[in-house]
């Protein structure tokens, strides 16, 4: 099963290098890795998406939380939750085809972030599901390149993703 | 006061209570032992391989408690420490290795001795830091022992460029470590005990088993003691948990696992509470894994949470330190309002007694014929009274060891046992005599393993150390050719060891004492004459049964209760 975990760990030297390390070493898969500043300068939060079965996740969460810098995790997956993640599509746009784009951006709720004489480049966030129904709709305009940041997630309410907070 | 990176390396170092360093200096580590010399704070250890180094350090921290330490320099140093820190890493021993590193404005430009040592060690220690600041130098030795001691202890590597070294600043050294990060759990969760006393009082057949985690949780193995006396339950340990119940304890039944006892194996196999207690259910152990104690509900202690439920799944988890535990443990049983079914262990004791019976590690020597191995080790243990220091290397004899030594104390068992590195038991067996110089120190090597780290017996001399080496030498890599023998129709493929040299004419170009036992009768001779030297090391070249095996054995991949007797 799809896992989306998100970790909290001290801003230094090495530690993605750690993390995806520990994943390499003990032969998990990692879908996605996403590394971000936090309000707090002195620490990153990563958001990892992995798969696995129960024994397979508990097992991740507690090689992660032996990593020292790691100072703490939780698996997403587990709690009401959401998740965005961004796309730029680059596609071509012919003029018989520009107009079916925008169209399709504006179905989307796509920005158009850049415009040539041959394409468009487009800009959707929101679930993985439907970005990939972005993409598929796009597709037979002819997609020249994407790139996705992978999803990063939160908790729903009030509470936060907090050193303190336990 | 400003201090250089240097003088901050040896003030830290003393305050941290180190009084033993074991090194080989270099270019990148040159303004340190600089220091070193000046300061003459700690007695410093030099070795002839930067491997030794580290097995010395741990061989010194299993004895003493405390933290082992080794100095190498960069490259090629650091690489040599490698297969050191793995093996530290792998059987959980606090060391700390500092490593030079080529200044930090040449980092990354491939240098003369450059080698990315904090990414090469990372997966094989605890943790690992590259200082680049000399202002970060003293906090970050602090936390390295801290982190290398506390928890599940382990190896720790800081790489210090060498301007950071010569470079100065105001020193301040930090009383305490607070880690956000990284505060390892001690205390067992109250009510986790109470429902593992609740457990044990109520079964049946129940056994302890128990790991390196009792050698490392110093005083926890009188509480482990204490607690199967008092609840008269069986205990059994792994390899690295030997010495944590006395080996005349009717109470222990001998290691379990691969080559563990007929009465170990079986009653784990036919036990219905499985008490685990800083062991780690290695492959070693459990041999096949749906096969293991298939009718045990199992508790596990551990300091480290990701033990737990890792290979096994454990149906009551205690995170905690297995001495806080233990005398949780006690302290619960105090209060308990149950006692242990007394009926029910009768029954479960006559059992085991029947399969104790069948005396699986007896051995016949005939004095005529050539020396068998277990012998050598049951007369070790004979002439030392069984409270030597024994450190081994890896292979048969280190098996042969491990089941007729017999421990009446803990800490004076060190092995490789995790990651099984040959070469590990000479140096390491160095560190053990300088932690502890007056005691007895033997390692138990193979002909194939002692030539690994032979070299370090220059190290040996040139510190005095009266380490006695006892090769088994039956000319092969015993345990390779033992498995080529059972599993590949005894096509003895590259494990014969041709050119063996004369162990007796090496030992005395090195300056030590040599000896050599051919027939069953020379061996209580040569041994005495080695205990009596205790001014140079001793080796001692036993000449035996070239195609002896271990027993009991599991084959790789079955289950517990199908052992090989002989």
């Amino acid at each position: 099963m799809r896992h989306t975990i998100t970790v909290l760990v001290e801003n230094e030297f090495g530690v993605l290098t750690r993390i995806a390390g520990l994943f390499s070493a003990r032969g998990y898969n990692i879908e996605n890795l996403n590394v971000a500043p936090t309000l707090d300068a002195s620490m990153s939060r990563m958001t990892l998406v992995t798969r696995g079965d129960e024994h397979v996740i508990e097992q991740i969460k507690k090689q992660l939380n032996k990593l020292i810098p790691v100072i703490k995790t939780e698996d997403l997956t587990r709690q009401e939750h959401m998740e965005r993640e961004m796309i730029l599509i680059k596609v071509r746009a012919s003029e018989d085809t520009r107009a079916e784009v925008l169209r399709m951006a504006d179905v989307f709720r796509a920005n158009v972030v850049d415009v040539s004489e041959s394409s468009y480049t487009l800009e959707l966030t929101g679930k993985a599901r439907k970005l990939d129904a972005f993409l598929r709709m796009l597709e037979p305009n002819g997609v020249i390149e994407m790139t996705r940041t992978g999803p990063v997630g939160m908790r729903r309410g009030a509470e936060g993703f907090t050193v303190d907070d336990d | 006061m400003k201090l250089t990176g240097a003088e901050i390396f040896v003030e830290c170092l003393k305050r941290e209570g180190v009084d033993i360093i074991f090194g080989y200096p270099g270019g990148a580590v040159l303004p340190i032992y600089d220091e070193i010399f000046k300061k003459n704070y700690f007695r410093h250890i030099l070795v002839r391989h930067e491997q030794a180094a580290l097995h010395a350090a741990n061989g010194y921290a299993r004895v003493s408690g405390k933290c082992g330490v080794a100095l190498v320099t960069s490259g090629p140093g650091a690489t040599n420490a490698v297969t050191g820190l793995a093996d530290s890493y792998m059987d959980s021993i606090p060391t700390v290795c500092f490593s030079g590193q080529v200044p930090t404005h040449m980092i990354g430009n491939d240098a003369f001795q450059e080698a990315d040592t904090v990414g090469i060690t990372r997966s094989a220690t605890k943790h690992n830091f590259l200082v680049k600041h000399v202002e970060d130098l003293a906090l970050t030795i602090r936390q390295a022992f801290h982190i290398a001691t506390t928890g599940r202890p382990g190896p720790v590597l800081i790489d210090i460029p060498k301007d950071v070294g010569i470079a100065s600043c105001e020193f301040r050294y930090p009383e305490t470590v607070n880690m956000r990060s990284y505060k390892p759990v001690t205390k067992g969760h109250h009510g986790q005990i109470k429902r593992a006393i609740k457990m044990m009082l109520a079964s049946r057949r129940p056994i302890f088993y128990t790991g390196g985690g009792i050698n490392s949780a110093r005083g926890s193995a009188e509480l482990l003691t204490r607690l199967a006396r008092k609840l008269n339950f069986p205990v059994t340990q792994t390899l690295m948990g030997l010495g944590g119940v006395p080996c005349d304890d009717k109470h222990f039944l001998g290691m379990l696992g691969m080559h563990g006892t007929y009465e170990a194996n079986m009653a784990v196999s036919h036990c219905d509470l499985l008490i685990a207690i800083g062991a780690r259910f290695d492959d070693r152990v459990t041999g096949k894994i749906e096969a293991f104690a298939p009718e045990a509900k199992i508790i596990h202690v551990d300091v480290d949470p990701s033990s737990i439920s890792k290979n096994v799944h454990a149906h009551l988890p205690i995170v905690g330190d297995v001495k806080v535990v233990l005398g949780q443990m006690l302290d619960a049983l105090k209060t308990a309002n149950t006692k242990p079914n007394a009926e029910a262990l009768k029954v479960w004791w006559h059992q085991i007694e029947e399969w104790r019976a069948r005396d699986c590690l007896h051995f016949d020597q005939d004095m005529d014929g050539s020396i068998k191995p277990q012998f050598v080790i049951s007369k070790l243990h004979e002439l030392t009274k069984g409270d030597a220091i024994i450190a081994t290397e890896v292979g048969q004899h280190q098996m042969w060891a491990a089941q007729h030594y017999g421990f009446k104390k803990p800490h004076r068992w060190i092995t490789s046992g995790g990651l099984g590195t040959m070469g590990f038991g000479l140096p390491a067996a160095i560190g053990a005599q300088i932690a502890e110089p007056k005691a007895t120190v033997i390692d138990i090597a193979g002909d194939a393993s002692i030539q690994m780290s032979i070299q370090e017996l220059s190290t040996a001399m040139q510190h005095k150390l009266p380490v006695i080496v006892a090769i088994i030498n039956n000319s092969y890599m015993g345990m390779v050719r033992q498995w080529q023998e059972m599993f590949y129709e005894s096509r003895y493929s590259h494990s014969y060891c041709d050119s063996l040299p004369d162990f007796v004419k090496l030992a005395e170009a090195y300056g030590g004492k040599g000896l050599r036992a051919e027939k069953p009768g020379d061996v209580e001779t040569v041994i005495k004459q080695a205990l009596a030297n205790r001014d140079t090391f001793t080796v001692i070249d036993f000449v035996v049964t070239k195609e002896e095996n271990v027993y009991p054995m599991v084959p790789a991949g079955a289950g517990l209760s199908e052992m090989v007797l002989a």
